[in-house]
């Protein structure tokens, strides 16, 4: 189609032989990216003006952050263990209930094409669904606190890690499972000794790298009352507290900066 | 026989270091399970999980189906006009901050510096940024577009840092090598590597961004996240089941679209 309104650029060589260059889709790519912005300029309502005139709040704010209310980090410690106990519960247990998930939504370990569709649809739904909307449903469910989070954070990790890991398993080499089915062992042994260990370290790293992010999920989850440290951070955030806010923030980024190095390391170690 | 079995025992064994690490994990894992309690349950708790999915079942189509400013589709579009733009704002900020912490373009100390602020830009909560930038911009889907921009922009200058530094250098020695100036060089040696790679990039956050901006609504920045918060609320759980329909539906569509764009963007037209 594209190629018919804009013909390729013939070109004659020395040699007399005739060879054609397609157009650049660029010109087009922008133009399409160009009307977009246009439109969604119109239906957010930005402006730049505002920007500039009232830009400066936005560091007025952070200028009041700055320094941290040191002594307010008596309060903070109880919040942020609860945060970092959400997500490491949270993670651990999705991690584990995405084994067998994972393995229903792989086409080649379960042959009947319902189970795999139906298990493929459930962990789609659910990683789809903002964690923070889970949340604030289970909040309804389980009662304001930690409980609530701790189940948000297990949905997403499920979703999570089970998506990666029945990619994983489905690109795994089937080979062995086939030469261990052949000499006689069940499946359920095949896979352990087959697919198992080719997923194992892939599946590890996943599970870490899902936690750390979770922790970061975590500190949000308080706004909508799912307990941790975003309880603080919001009421901090509402009385305009700000230098107790920047406190926060401060113990945050290094609690976040420490649990990514930790992973990281683990992470190299396993791949 | 037995060479195969000494040959199994030369593998080396860990058993200690994953005891270890176990042992780890399992008192971890106790520490936390005091996180959570079913003490706090309450007793409507599994009626109203009852009523969620008797909403979800059961949505509220004409919402669903609406396209005035209050309708689920309306309200769908404002979220991805909100991702959308933010995320290009996201990148016009991001692609400097890129290039000044890719350790092949600038001194070492610039880039160490540089990468220390985007860890602390990457670690702010989306939802402070917006119950910030309601500050300046009052309630709406602007402050919604300024705080997906300040989110996107960590891991966007992330993976353009990575595609940087993966830039392929040879082709610059074979154009200085042929006599190009700077400015050539730049719009045949690099431009090229890096466009098919940064929109990819660019398109990948998108669909993480739609799901933030969603979620931003609950702040007061625009999108769905304010009438899915009003909704259940006042406990009317078919509103919620047709926002939750849409969302969720939006998400997927947007999903499949851009996984298969950017598969198409990296083996190239």
């Amino acid at each position: 189609m594209y190629d018919k309104l804009f013909p390729p650029k013939q070109m004659k060589l020395s040699n007399g032989k005739v060879v054609s260059e397609k157009r650049s889709r660029t010109p087009l790519i922008l133009l399409i990216i160009g009307i977009a912005i246009i439109v969604s300029v119109r239906f957010t309502g930005f402006e730049f003006s505002v920007l500039l005139n009232r830009g400066k709040e936005f560091f007025v704010i952070i200028g009041d952050m700055i320094p941290p209310k040191w002594e307010y980090i008596s309060s903070i410690w109880k919040p942020l263990l609860d945060t970092i106990k959400m997500s490491l519960l949270g993670s651990l247990i999705g991690a584990v209930f995405a084994i067998p998930l994972a393995v229903l939504a792989s086409s080649n370990i379960i042959k009947s094409n319902i189970v795999v569709a139906i298990a493929k649809i459930v962990l789609s739904i659910l990683r789809t669904l903002p964690t923070l909307v889970t949340a604030l449903v289970a909040t309804f469910i389980f009662g304001l606190g930690t409980m609530a989070g701790t189940i948000a954070i297990f949905l997403f990790t499920l979703a999570y890690v089970g998506k990666l890991l029945y990619e994983q398993i489905e690109s795994v080499d089937m080979g062995a499972f086939e030469a261990m089915e052949s000499a006689g062992m069940t499946r359920v042994q095949a896979f352990r000794y087959a697919v198992f260990p080719q997923v194992l370290p892939n599946y590890l790293s996943t599970s870490l790298f899902c936690f750390e992010g979770n922790v970061r999920y975590a500190a949000i989850l308080g706004y909508v009352g799912a307990g941790g440290i975003g309880l603080i951070l919001d009421e901090g955030l509402s009385w305009r507290d700000y230098s107790s806010v920047g406190m926060i923030l401060l113990v945050l980024i290094i609690t976040v900066y420490l649990i990514e190095q930790v992973s990281e390391y683990f992470r190299k170690k396993l791949v | 026989m037995l060479k195969v079995e000494d040959k199994l025992m030369e593998e080396p064994r860990n058993y200690r270091y994953i005891l270890i690490m176990t042992t780890i994990l399992v008192l971890l894992f106790y520490w936390s399970l005091s996180a959570v309690s079913l003490e706090d349950m309450e007793e409507s708790g599994l009626s109203i999980a009852g009523n969620i999915l008797k909403g979800i079942v059961t949505p509220d189509l004409g919402l669903l189906f609406d396209f005035t400013e209050t309708g689920v589709m309306y309200l769908l579009v404002e979220t991805m006009a909100i991702a959308f733009l933010g995320t290009i704002i996201g990148a016009c900020l991001a692609i400097p901050l890129a290039f000044l912490s890719a350790s092949n373009v600038v001194p070492k100390s610039v880039s160490i510096i540089t990468r220390l602020v985007l860890i602390v830009i990457r670690t702010i909560p989306g939802l402070v940024y917006g119950l910030m930038f309601l500050r300046v911009t009052g309630t709406g889907a602007f402050a919604g577009v300024l705080t997906v921009a300040v989110l996107s922009i960590g891991m966007l200058a992330k993976l353009f840092v990575d595609a940087i530094e993966d830039l392929d250098t040879s082709v610059f020695e074979s154009m200085t090598s042929i006599g190009c100036t700077t400015f050539e060089k730049i719009r045949y040696g690099i431009i090229p590597q890096l466009f098919s790679m940064f929109l990819s990039i660019m398109i990948y956050r998108f669909d993480m961004n739609l799901r933030d901006a969603s979620v931003l609504g609950l702040v007061g920045a625009g999108g769905i996240g304010a009438p899915l918060l009003f909704a259940m609320q006042s406990y009317r759980w078919n509103e919620v089941g047709s926002i939750l329909i849409g969302l969720v539906a939006l998400i997927l569509i947007i999903e499949l679209l851009s996984n298969r764009l950017r598969r198409r963007l990296v083996r190239g037209f």
